[in-house]
């Protein structure tokens, strides 16, 4: 078995974050592994742990996603795969699929798990788009997998709370949910074993492709926090006060 | 709303990569699994959440600076860092993984023979085995030297006699790590729970250090085998040893304390209203908060390059008594001036600035108190003793 996991170093949850440009302002935040990617590894080393398995991480992004990659092989899994250009800062959703696609065509891998979307970005679109160019069957936000005789049986969450059911063959892309498992640390030896594992950087010519076939078709315009309080009236005055303008508000408007 | 470490000189940057992967780790683990529990804990008087023993182990907190025995051989910058987390947790936390760690494992690490090595160490780094470190007695504190216990050789066996108090995990250890004078100088005795004569009792009425559990130890003609004596030392330089671990381990602890109560009176001032404006935009409030973050950056250096000095087997243990004295005194002023600037709501327990500060007054006591370390640097500077015994 042989399982790609493929996964996106965000930033952390708790940082401070400033717009800037099409983009946030990097600079001396700190960045995590999307939550829902740490869904998908922990399966995948589940996988592993109970039976036999070659876990492969992979990621796009520059130097500092090296210390996730890092974080998953202390986690247990055996080798990691970096692909980078500072061209491909800020590329779209199908050009990473693409990148993500080139790397894993010799691999054969059973079985593709990610995240249902990144924390930042928020798409959804990685994991279909990068089934698509596989050419292998694919699900959504599984909360639970099971795989025996060659297929993957998955449970999804659909709205309402509803559950379904759906079976793939092997091999297969799922993307997962948060809350699918509960994921493991790293542990202090695995990660000074994981300085030993292998990481392999590769650029976007070492993926047999140029830079015009992973051009990005979408731009970000622009990414802003909405002022507070436009639109809003702050009414003043005693609670008595402020219930008969409420009132004269509500009827001003034509609300009633 | 979540922490966030202040890092102002970017020491981030100065971190190896797996350093800062060992600490995001610490981190998390904290945050998830101590963090929620401390307050039930701090409420009863001397307890630690237990149930988070094997989880620890499994983390590999555990005598993670050793090598082998399915330890981690962390460099000396990762251990700290350790410590820097557990202690930004709670100095209960921090404690306990530095007695297991520095004053019991390290002993046997260092002093032990390949036997006492093998038999204790797996179990300990798997958190099977819980120690504990008696030096302190009721008479004698700053000054071990002075000890009562005593331990005579009778036939293979050793006739352990005496009592230690302010031992952390007492009651809840397998062994004890136990100093006492003998014919040759003080020696220290591996000391098994079940040996007959021997007891553990825990104190209570601590208005610090409350996640921890403290004990005292009694030693009645406790019969401890010949195989259970460290025999690589002897002399006070045995437990001294220990402790310059574990007080290296703490001049990191105290810096996550700080920046937790940095943290939280930043997060806190920014957002406490004063006549329309926020506490963060006076100047009184500011100056403390300029103060902490000064006094926290100059300990985060100091500790860096003492870690680098111990990798490099260039310390000096008066560097590590100037670590701990400075660093522990800092976190003291820092967690008073946070639990200050958080006004009334700084006394309850919902904040833990005030935690911190009750605890940080043990941790300026304990591993040698702020005035022994003085001496210490004073006797290093001058070369003139000034201990006065
Ligand atoms: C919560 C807690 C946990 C502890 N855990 C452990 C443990 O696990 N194992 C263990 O062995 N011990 C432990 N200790 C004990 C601790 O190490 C001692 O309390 C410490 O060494 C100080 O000793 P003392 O309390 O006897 O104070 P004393 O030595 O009596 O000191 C009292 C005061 O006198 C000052 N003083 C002492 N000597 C001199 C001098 N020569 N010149 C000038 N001033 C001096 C001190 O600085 C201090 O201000 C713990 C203590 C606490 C509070």
């Amino acid at each position: 078995m042989k399982i790609l996991v493929c996964l996106k170093q965000v930033p952390h949850k708790d940082a401070r974050l400033e717009a800037s440009g099409g983009w946030i302002d990097e600079g001396g935040i700190k960045f995590e592994i999307n939550q829902y990617d740490t869904y998908a590894l922990e399966e995948a080393l589940r996988i592993k742990d109970a039976g036999e398995a070659e876990v492969v991480v992979a990621t796009i992004g520059p130097d500092r996603t090296s210390q996730a990659l890092r974080t998953a092989l202390g986690m247990g899994a055996d080798r990691a795969i970096q692909i980078w250009d500072d061209s491909l800062s800020g590329a779209d959703s199908l050009t990473i699929a693409k990148l993500l696609a080139a790397a894993a065509k010799d691999e054969s891998f059973d079985l593709v798990l990610m995240g249902l979307m990144s924390d930042d970005a928020n798409n959804s679109l990685t994991g279909p788009m990068l089934a698509e160019l596989l050419g292998l069957p694919h699900t959504t936000g599984a909360m639970k997998i099971e795989l025996s005789d060659g297929k993957a049986q998955v449970e999804r969450e659909l709205e309402g709370g509803s559950l379904q059911v759906v079976d793939l063959p092997l091999p297969c892309l799922i993307t997962v949910q948060t809350g699918l498992n509960e994921v493991r640390y790293a542990s202090l030896k695995g990660i000074m074993q994981a300085k030993k594992k292998p990481l392999d950087k590769k650029g976007i010519s070492d993926l047999g492709l140029d830079a015009a076939a992973v051009a990005s078709k979408v731009t970000v315009d622009k990414l802003y926090v909405p002022t507070k309080g436009e639109g809003a009236e702050i009414l003043e005055g005693s609670a008595g006060e402020v219930a008969q303008q409420l009132v004269g508000k509500i009827k001003e408007l034509g609300l009633l | 709303m979540a922490f966030e470490a202040l890092d102002f000189y970017r020491i981030d940057d100065e971190l190896s990569e797996d350093a800062r992967i060992v600490r995001d780790t610490v981190r998390e683990f904290v945050d998830k699994e101590f963090l929620p529990l401390v307050v039930e804990h701090v409420r009863r008087d001397g307890s630690f959440p237990m149930e988070l023993v094997p989880k620890m182990a499994e983390l590999g907190l555990f005598g993670s600076n050793l090598h082998g025995y399915g330890c981690a051989g962390l460099d000396n910058v990762a251990y700290g860092l350790i410590q820097q987390e557990l202690e930004r947790g709670d100095s209960g936390l921090r404690s306990f993984s530095s007695v297991q760690s520095g004053l019991c494992m390290y002993p046997i690490y260092t002093y032990g023979t390949d036997k006492q090595k093998d038999r204790w160490l797996p179990g300990m780094a798997a958190g099977e085995v819980i120690g504990c470190f008696g030096l302190t007695e009721p008479d004698f504190g700053s000054d071990p030297g002075g000890m009562l216990s005593r331990a005579e050789k009778r036939g293979n066996a050793w006739i352990l006699n005496g009592t230690k108090r302010w031992i952390t995990n007492g009651t809840v250890s397998d062994i004890a790590i136990v100093w006492a004078q003998t014919d040759d100088g003080i020696q220290g005795f591996i000391v098994e729970k079940d040996f007959a004569g021997f007891e553990a009792r825990d104190m209570k009425g601590k208005f610090s250090l409350r996640a921890s559990i403290t004990s005292e130890l009694f030693m009645s003609d406790v019969e401890v085998p010949e195989e259970n004596r460290l025999p690589g030392v002897k002399g006070l330089k045995g437990p001294l040893g220990c402790l310059n671990q574990a007080r290296y381990g703490i001049a990191w602890g105290a810096i996550g304390a700080a920046q937790a109560c940095f943290d939280e009176a930043l997060q806190y001032s920014k957002e406490r209203m004063i006549m329309k404006r926020p506490l963060a935009s006076l100047q009184i409030p500011q100056q403390k908060l300029v103060k902490m973050a000064t006094e926290i950056t100059k300990a985060q250096l100091l500790c860096l390059r003492l870690a680098k000095l111990k990798d490099e087997g260039n310390l000096r243990h008066p560097m590590v008594s100037m670590a701990k004295m400075n660093n522990v005194d800092m976190a003291l002023n820092v967690a008073r001036d946070a639990r200050d600037m958080l006004g009334a709501n700084g006394i309850v327990d919902d904040y833990c600035s005030m935690r911190h500060m009750v605890n940080l007054e043990t941790v300026r006591t304990y591993e040698g108190t702020h005035d022994i370390h003085t001496l210490i640097l004073g006797r290093d500077l001058t070369g003139l003793d000034a201990f006065g015994g």
